[in-house]
C-alpha cells in the first residue's frame, strides 16, 4: 500500500484494523467522532463488530469484556470521556487485560472545550484511576507516527498484558497528512488461551477466571509487587524518544505531540540565526524517556519545556530525569491554542540570554 | 416403585468451595438453580459468567465455568463486550439490586435493549447486603435499613424501582420474568425461568432477564423463616411474580 492523505482520527482507526483489531467499542465525543464513524463502516467489511456504547463507562467495560477473550480490542475518546473510563482502566490494569485506548485530548478541566490541549498528561502517565497502576502511553508527533505507534500499542499491550494508551491532541486528530498503513500480522488469539475467557476446550477442560479482587492482603500485596516489577521491565525497555539537533545544543526544548512540531520549526529558524537549540521529544510519555535527559553534555545550559498545558506537567518528569542541575523554563498556550513559532523563538532567545548571563 | 434420588451437587458447582453466604440467604438456592440449568443444557464448556459487586462478588469461585468479575454495576457492559467478540459463547450476568438497579441502571437498560443475546439473573433482596444493610433502590416503602432507620419514605427516598416492569417497556428483551425462591413450588418455577433464559440465548432468541426475589435475614434483622414470610407478605405485593415479557 502506498501513501494516502488521511485525517488523523481515520488513520488511527485504519491502523488499528490493519493491526488486527476487529472489535471497537466507543461513545461519541468531539474531537474524535470520525473514529467511531470510520469503525462503524469499516469493521463490518472486515468481519468485525462495532458497538456504540451508552457511555464511556460502558465502552471501557465492553473493552474489558472483549479484551478478556484474548482478541484485539480498542476504544477511543477525548479527555472528559477518558475521565469516565478511568475506573475501568484501573480494573483492566489490575486484571492485566491487553487493550488499546486512544485519547484525542481536548481542553479542560471539566467540559473545557473541544479544541486541542495537552492537559491530560498526568492522568495518562500516572494511570488516571485508583490504585498503583500504569499504562504505556504513546505520544506521536505526526500522523505516520500515530499509525505506527497505534499498531505498536496493540503488540505492546499483548506483550505486557496491560492497557496501552495512544495520546494525541485534537490537532493531530483533525489534521491531514500522507500516511502509509501496512498490515501487521497479529498472533492468533488462541495464544491467550492460558488465561483468557472462552477457551475451555483449548485449556483441556479447565476454566479461566479474570478478576481484580484479592481479599487476602498477602496475595494483594504480592500481586501489586508483581505489577510493579512488570512496570520496571516496561520502563527499562519501552521508553522512546527523539533527539533533534541535541548534540551541541545550549538550549534543549522538551515537547511532545503537536507542540513538538512547532518547536521543530522554531529550532530550524533559530539554527539559521546561529542559536544552538535542540529538542528531546518523547514518543512515550510513560515510561518517560529519562535517558534522553540524563547525562546531558556540559554545553546544555537550559531546558525549555513547551506544552499546551497551563500546568506544564511534563516539566516534573523532565526535572526528575536530569542528572545535574539545569534550569528549566516553560512556555506554551492552553485553552485550545498552540504556541506559535514566533512565541517559542522569542522565549528561546530570552532563555539563552538569561542562562549565558548566569555564567 | 419410585426411583430413589440421591441428593448431589450439580457438576457445574465447584466441589472444592464453601460459600461465604449468611445462614438463610437465598443466593445459594439461586446459584444452585443456575448450575442445574447449565448442566441440564450441557453448556458448562461454553458459558462465561459475569460477577457483580455485592454479596455475590465471589460467585466466580463457586461455579466451575469461565467467569469474570466486573466493576460495580458494569457487568452488562462487560458481558456485551464478551458476547460481541465471542457470539458462540453463552454469556450471563448475575447481579444484585444495588449493582443492577442503582449504579448499573444505564448498563442493564442498554444491554437489555440491544439485540445481542445475553442472560441476566437479577437477585433482588431489597437491601445492600455486603455493605451492611443500607437502603437499596428496591427497598420497600416503610422498610427499615441502616440509611433509612425509621423506614423508607417516598418524600425522603423516592420509590422502590420495579425493574421487570421498566425493562418490559423496551423493544430489546425477548423474555422477562419475576420469580421467588422461598417455597418449593416457587423454586421449581424459578428453575424453569432460569432454564428458559439460558435456552433463549442458545437458540439466539434474544435477551432474557429473570428477577429472583430473595431474602436477606442478616440485614433485614429476621430469622430465615420469618424472612421468607416477610418476602411473601411484603415484597410480592409490590413486585408481582410472573412473566412480564415473552416473545412467544
Amino acid at each position: 500500500m502506498g501513501k494516502s492523505l488521511m485525517k488523523g482520527t481515520e488513520a488511527i482507526a485504519e491502523a488499528a484494523i490493519q493491526a488486527g483489531c476487529k472489535y471497537f467499542f466507543g461513545y461519541p465525543i468531539t474531537p474524535q467522532n470520525e473514529i467511531l464513524e470510520y469503525m462503524s463502516t469499516r469493521l463490518p467489511e472486515v468481519g468485525g463488530v462495532y458497538v456504540q456504547a451508552e457511555s464511556e463507562i460502558a465502552s471501557i467495560n465492553m473493552v474489558m469484556g472483549g479484551g478478556s477473550t484474548g482478541y484485539r480490542v480498542m476504544t477511543t475518546s477525548s479527555s472528559p470521556g477518558i475521565s469516565l473510563m478511568s475506573e475501568g482502566i484501573s480494573y483492566i490494569a489490575m486484571a492485566e487485560i491487553p487493550c488499546v485506548i486512544v485519547n484525542v485530548a481536548r481542553g479542560g478541566p471539566g467540559l473545557g472545550n473541544i479544541l486541542p490541549a495537552q492537559g491530560d498528561y498526568n492522568q495518562a502517565t500516572r494511570g488516571g484511576g485508583h490504585g498503583d497502576y500504569r499504562m504505556l502511553v504513546m505520544s506521536p508527533g505526526n500522523l505516520q507516527e500515530a499509525v505506527n505507534l497505534t499498531q505498536d500499542a496493540f503488540e505492546l499491550s499483548q506483550k505486557y498484558s496491560m492497557p496501552v494508551m495512544v495520546l494525541v491532541d485534537g490537532f493531530l486528530g483533525q489534521m491531514m497528512e500522507a500516511v502509509e498503513i501496512s498490515p501487521r500480522k497479529a498472533e492468533d488469539p488462541s495464544v491467550n488461551a492460558a488465561w483468557a475467557l472462552g477457551w475451555w476446550k483449548e485449556r483441556g477442560g479447565k476454566r479461566a477466571t479474570v478478576y481484580s479482587m484479592y481479599l487476602d492482603p498477602e496475595i494483594l500485596e504480592a500481586h501489586n509487587t508483581r505489577l510493579q516489577e512488570k512496570y520496571k521491565i516496561v520502563k527499562a525497555n519501552e521508553a522512546r524518544f527523539e533527539h533533534y539537533m541535541a548534540d551541541d545544543a545550549e538550549l534543549l526544548l522538551t515537547s511532545y505531540g503537536t507542540t513538538s512540531r512547532v518547536c521543530r520549526s522554531a529550532i530550524n529558524n533559530l539554527r539559521e540565526e546561529g542559536y544552538k537549540v535542540g529538542m528531546m521529544r518523547p514518543l512515550t510519555v510513560w515510561p518517560f524517556p529519562s535517558a534522553g535527559l540524563s547525562r546531558l553534555p556540559e554545553c546544555v545550559k537550559g531546558i525549555l519545556d513547551v506544552e499546551m498545558s497551563a500546568a506544564f506537567p511534563m516539566a516534573d518528569d523532565v526535572r526528575i530525569s536530569l542528572t545535574r542541575n539545569i534550569p528549566i523554563f516553560t512556555t506554551g498556550r492552553w485553552g485550545g491554542f498552540s504556541p506559535t513559532v514566533r512565541q517559542i523563538e522569542d522565549k528561546c532567545r530570552e532563555v539563552l540570554r538569561e542562562v549565558s548571563q548566569d555564567e | 416403585m419410585s426411583e430413589t434420588q440421591v441428593f448431589s451437587m450439580p457438576k457445574v458447582w465447584n466441589a472444592d468451595t464453601h460459600t461465604h453466604y449468611c445462614p438463610g440467604c437465598t443466593h445459594g438456592v439461586v446459584h444452585r438453580l443456575v448450575c442445574e440449568a447449565l448442566e441440564d443444557l450441557d453448556i458448562q464448556d461454553r458459558t462465561i459468567g459475569l460477577a457483580p459487586v455485592g454479596c455475590s462478588v465471589l460467585i466466580h469461585q463457586y461455579m466451575d465455568i469461565d467467569f469474570m468479575e466486573a466493576a460495580h454495576g458494569r457487568a452488562p457492559a462487560v458481558a456485551t463486550g464478551v458476547k460481541a467478540v465471542r457470539p458462540d459463547k453463552i454469556v450471563f450476568t448475575y447481579q444484585g439490586d444495588g449493582d443492577l438497579a442503582s449504579i448499573g441502571l444505564a448498563e442493564i437498560i442498554h444491554a437489555m435493549n440491544r439485540t445481542l443475546p445475553l442472560t441476566t439473573i437479577f437477585v433482588n433482596n431489597a437491601i445492600y447486603g455486603m455493605t451492611g444493610g443500607q437502603m437499596a433502590p428496591t427497598t420497600l416503602l416503610g422498610q427499615k435499613s441502616s440509611t433509612c432507620p425509621t423506614g423508607r419514605t417516598a418524600e425522603a427516598n423516592g420509590y422502590p424501582i420495579r425493574m421487570c416492569e421498566m425493562l418490559a417497556t423496551l423493544g430489546g428483551p425477548a423474555y422477562i420474568e419475576r420469580v421467588s425462591v422461598t417455597r418449593p413450588k416457587d423454586i421449581i418455577k424459578a428453575k424453569q425461568a432460569i432454564l428458559k433464559a439460558f435456552k433463549n440465548q442458545i437458540e439466539e432468541k434474544g435477551v432474557s432477564f429473570v428477577e429472583v426475589l430473595s431474602t436477606c435475614p442478616t440485614n433485614w434483622g429476621m430469622r430465615p423463616v420469618d424472612a421468607c414470610r416477610w418476602l411473601e407478605e411484603n415484597m410480592i405485593p409490590h413486585y408481582p411474580l410472573g412473566v412480564h415479557k415473552d416473545f412467544e
